[in-house]
């Protein structure tokens, strides 16, 4: 008899896990871009609203689709990052889950207490003291006094503003404010947390901060995260929705999500910044590499083979030294590319400077890398390009560090 | 473990709709004082003259139309009671009604921060309008107290009476003011005509002149629901018979529901003004 208890118990317990929170059904959403249209647009909304329509919502004319037919479920312990470019639908998503607007076609089912961090200090009263802010803003979450007292110390603590917590919101800075709401956003326990892009504000200890208690919360909750940040997102999420201009364009495994979001901005302008007209570059590739979409693929610790072509109008001395300076997708210069050692002056042939540079065993990590190009001799620069080239290293593990080395470990004998 | 489903047919059904109305006004008891708390203090905060500024448009208008009948300017027939105490208790009573109506659309617009971001029950909105207007009233009241006493004219029962006729002047103020709300957020016109209406309006109320014997005046007089609230509200406090009572009485009665009504439309109409506010 005793023996069923615990299992009984566990039981609940697996139950409670892997109940879904969040269900949401072909939803969309559509906003008007005229002002004045939308306002009129919303008087015959509110009548319709009172009467109850069914009809299915077609465009009116200047509307538009912010969100169309995105499907999901969470579970509790699961983190959904939502990523995609600015006006992608990312926040109007967060809004109808939030409760803050209504979707056009489709249901959303929300199941539990829902926090949300949405901009930094929303609801604060810039000239009320932060103490008093968090008896407000914890009002509004939906705490009652008794329960914000007790919390109260620990949130002080946990935003670190003990020194600054009975001086007006209004003098705070954007860290202090941003620390507070999580503080409070935190000490909620939420079912359901909704995060919309603020950790981006944060200094280092606070981000370090949020992911630990992220981490600690999220077996017991089921988080929607909206960032640009890919590496945090690939650090917390285990699934993704890639929005584009409101639509799901892709729905599932990160790492793949990812690339996709970077392949979407890869761009081919480049520029010329100085040139002293002895060299034009014709062309540049990978030699054997694939392509995806019109950007070169090279799969980590491969080698490395770009080809360059390069029109001659002047002549060119032994000294000269070409680099390549390879920049990550935030524009980091991760790596400097030569071979100090060539005398590329054997490398043409009639007008042209034809020739590969190698490099073996590529351990760039995963992500879009874009090259610029510097040559010069001993007296002076004589061509310098930015971003002449985009490739990308495809690799399953998404890394903040811009290479993946790889190491040997060995018994000290 | 509450469950919230949204979903784009609304639910028209008023009882219950009505019934969540009502347990989101419970629930938010503590978040509407905490609104009310913080709007007063900080509204005079950042004021030298802070509390002041309650009463000083009731106490100018009344200023002003003591001066114009003491100086003959304008010729009032007799009222019954020293016309100061007329016209305060009058234009006090007044500005209760104009900040009822103007109340839930002030409210919400000074809340379009949060409600474009965070998910709270809406109905505290209306709940600290109501506290921000009882603190206003009870200043005037005790003004309009120092009044009378300063007049010498004698206490009357009426005067325990006297809150009832304020409570009516809120429920009616609030109940049009929520009724005009959904509209009022999308279109600002909405509240520049009720600053406007109310100026026009006071003066077919019996604020500061009382109701002639005869002739369109009268007519259009009796007939405005404000005026029994007014009416019945200055003779409590100052004793004297009540007249209107039993129009008042069917005001108050007619505006319960009416207010119950406005709740549910204004729970309705969040989301479709929201998703316009440009906050």
């Amino acid at each position: 008899m005793t023996n069923t208890e615990p299992t009984v118990q566990a039981n609940n317990e697996i139950t409670k896990s892997n109940e879904t929170l969040v269900e949401v059904s072909g939803l969309s959403k559509k906003f008007c871009k005229d002002l004045k249209t939308s306002l009129w647009y919303g008087v015959k909304d509110l009548i319709s609203g009172y009467s109850g329509n069914k009809q299915k919502r077609e465009l009116r004319p200047k509307e538009f689709w912010a969100v169309k037919d995105i499907s999901f479920t969470l579970k509790r312990g699961e983190c959904l990052g939502l990523i995609g470019h600015n006006g992608a639908g990312k926040s109007t998503l967060l809004k109808i889950l939030n409760g803050l607007i209504n979707p056009d076609e489709g249901k959303v089912v929300m199941k539990g207490r829902v926090g949300a961090l949405i901009e930094l200090g929303a609801g604060f009263n810039p000239v009320l003291s932060g103490r008093e802010n968090i008896y407000n803003n914890g009002a509004i979450l939906g705490f009652t006094r008794k329960e914000i007292d007790e919390k109260l110390q620990h949130i002080i603590d946990f935003a670190e503003l003990q020194e600054f917590i009975d001086m007006p919101v209004r003098n705070y800075s954007s860290g202090m404010k941003v620390r507070l709401g999580f503080a409070v956003a935190a000490q909620m326990e939420p079912d359901v947390l909704i995060i919309d892009e603020v950790l981006a504000v944060g200094d280092l200890g606070f981000v370090l901060k949020c992911f630990k208690t992220i981490d600690t919360i999220l077996p017991k909750t089921a988080i929607i995260f909206v960032s640009h940040n890919m590496p945090m997102v690939s650090r917390i999420c285990n699934k993704i929705i890639l929005m584009d201009r409101g639509e799901a364009k892709f729905q599932g495994d990160v790492s793949k999500a990812i690339d996709l979001y970077y392949s979407r901005f890869a761009s081919n302008d480049s520029n010329v910044v100085y040139s002293d007209n002895t060299f034009e570059l014709l062309e540049i590739k990978i030699e054997n590499a694939s392509s995806v979409e019109g950007l070169q693929q090279i799969k980590w610790g491969n080698e490395l083979r770009l080809q360059f072509v390069f029109l001659l109008k002047g002549s060119v001395e032994s000294s000269l030294r070409i680099d390549v300076i390879i920049f990550d997708k935030e524009q980091r210069p991760v790596a400097l590319l030569k071979d100090s050692k060539a005398d590329y002056s054997n490398f043409i042939s009639e007008n042209k400077l034809v020739f590969n540079l190698l490099h073996k065993n590529l351990q760039l990590s995963k992500g879009i890398y874009s090259l610029n190009l510097s040559i010069s001799d001993d007296k002076s620069p004589k061509y310098r390009v930015n971003t002449i080239f985009e490739f990308q290293v495809t690799h399953d593990q998404d890394i903040w560090q811009p290479f993946l080395l790889e190491g040997k470990a060995e018994k000290i004998s | 473990m509450q469950t919230r489903i949204y979903q784009k047919e609304t639910n028209r059904n008023l009882p219950k709709l009505l019934l969540e109305s009502l347990k989101d006004l419970n629930t938010s008891r503590f978040l509407a004082f905490q609104l009310a708390k913080r709007d007063i203090t900080a509204q005079y905060r950042q004021s030298y003259f802070g509390i002041l500024w309650a009463f000083v448009t009731p106490l100018a208008t009344a200023f002003v139309w003591m001066f114009l009948n003491s100086s003959g300017t304008v010729k009032l027939t007799d009222t019954g009671i020293p016309y100061p105490v007329y016209a305060f208790a009058g234009t006090l009573l007044w500005s209760i009604i104009t900040e009822a109506i103007n109340s839930p659309i002030q409210s919400t617009n000074s809340a379009k921060s949060i409600l474009t971001k965070i998910n709270f029950p809406k109905e505290a909105l209306i709940t600290s309008g109501v506290l921000k207007l009882l603190f206003n009233s009870s200043i005037k009241v005790g003004l309009l107290l120092i009044f009378i006493f300063a007049y010498g004219i004698e206490l009357s029962w009426g005067l325990l009476l006297f809150p009832i006729a304020i409570l009516g002047g809120l429920v009616i103020g609030n109940t049009i003011g929520l009724l005009l709300t959904p509209i009022g957020m999308l279109y600002q016109d909405i509240s520049k005509l009720i600053t406007f209406g109310m100026q026009f309006l006071m003066y077919v109320t019996p604020v500061v002149f009382a109701v002639p014997d005869s002739g369109l005046m009268k007519t259009i007089m009796e007939l405005n629901p404000l005026t029994p609230i007014i009416s019945v509200g200055r003779n409590l406090a100052v004793g004297l018979p009540l007249e209107y009572l039993t129009y008042f009485l069917i005001v108050l009665a007619a505006s319960i529901p009416l207010f119950f009504i406005a709740l549910v439309f204004y729970r309705i109409s969040i989301p479709i003004f929201v998703e316009r506010l440009s906050a």
